[in-house]
């Protein structure tokens, strides 16, 4: 699997671009990540998202799906599109370092 | 100039199989069809159409005959489950023409959409709107149905003919339910 150079420190993602390992996840690999895609800087409500992804994640044992995220996290729907264009199903989570979710929703 | 086939390229070594293959092209656009009014049939097209948004698809849905049901502001909250003219309903039709049959299978049904976290269709549509998804309503369907735009949910873009139809599906994969 390739490994990239996020914040100075080399961290493996999947063919889609997923960390293979969450732990290795830190807000500075998050804006590496971020920029990957598209995104030049996260803003507070992105970071609202991103904490509230990876508590869900942590209890739940799996990333959450966008309808939780638009009805937990403070950030509508609209908003979540708004925060990734192209396409917050995947990104929130990729951002968040946490797998593909698993969920239609 | 001659001219060669890939598999005279192949046989003579020039090219392999592999090269001959043609990217993949992911898909950045979809049309899906809502044809059809029942909450079985409905929810395949919303699923499909809010799986593309998540992921930067765009996606723009065309509901049609029975689908405007779908986006009728009159029958959005009671479309049902149909349990007599449907092959994959697991008791015998006799049964599911019984009174209260479709009331229960409907019933069941929206109990396991809820525990999966799936929204009722007019939180849906709501959801699907906010997505970015496109909403259109077919004008001959509505003419049938003698429907108007003020019966329809206020999310529904405009009204389309078939060719306005095929206009804004330019450069989509079209998806008929």
């Amino acid at each position: 699997m390739p490994v990239v150079d996020y914040a100075g420190q080399s961290i493996e993602v999947n063919e889609e671009g997923f960390l293979v390992d969450s732990s290795q996840w830190t807000p500075e690999v998050a804006e590496a990540i971020a920029r990957d895609i598209g995104i030049d800087a996260l803003s507070d409500q992105h970071w609202k998202v991103i904490t509230f992804c990876r508590e869900d994640a942590a209890n739940q044992g799996t990333p959450p799906g966008l309808r939780r995220i638009s009805k937990n996290s403070g950030v509508n729907m609209k908003e979540l599109y708004q925060l990734f264009p192209k396409g917050p199903g995947k990104l929130a989570a990729m951002v968040s370092g946490l797998p593909k979710p698993q969920g239609c929703i | 100039m001659t001219t060669t086939t890939i598999d005279e390229a192949v046989t003579a070594g020039q090219a392999t199989i592999e090269e001959t293959k043609p990217e993949r092209e992911p898909i950045e656009r979809v049309s899906i069809i809502c044809s059809k009014g029942t909450l079985d049939m409905a929810y395949p097209g919303l699923v499909m159409a809010n799986g593309a948004r998540m992921m930067g698809v765009e996606a723009m849905v065309f509901f049609t005959f029975w689908g405007l049901d779908i986006i009728t502001e009159k029958k959005i909250d009671s479309l049902h489950v149909a349990t007599v003219g449907n092959p994959s309903m697991p008791i015998p039709t006799m049964v599911g023409g019984l009174p209260g049959m479709e009331a229960m299978a409907t019933k069941m049904m929206k109990k396991q959409m809820d525990d999966l976290e799936i929204p009722p269709v007019r939180e849906f549509i709501e959801m699907l709107s906010d997505s970015g998804a496109e909403l259109y309503a077919c004008r001959m369907a509505m003419d049938m149905f003698k429907l108007e735009e003020k019966d329809l949910v206020p999310q529904v873009d405009e009204v389309l003919t078939v060719m306005d139809f095929y206009d804004k599906s330019a450069g989509a994969q079209i998806i008929f339910i």
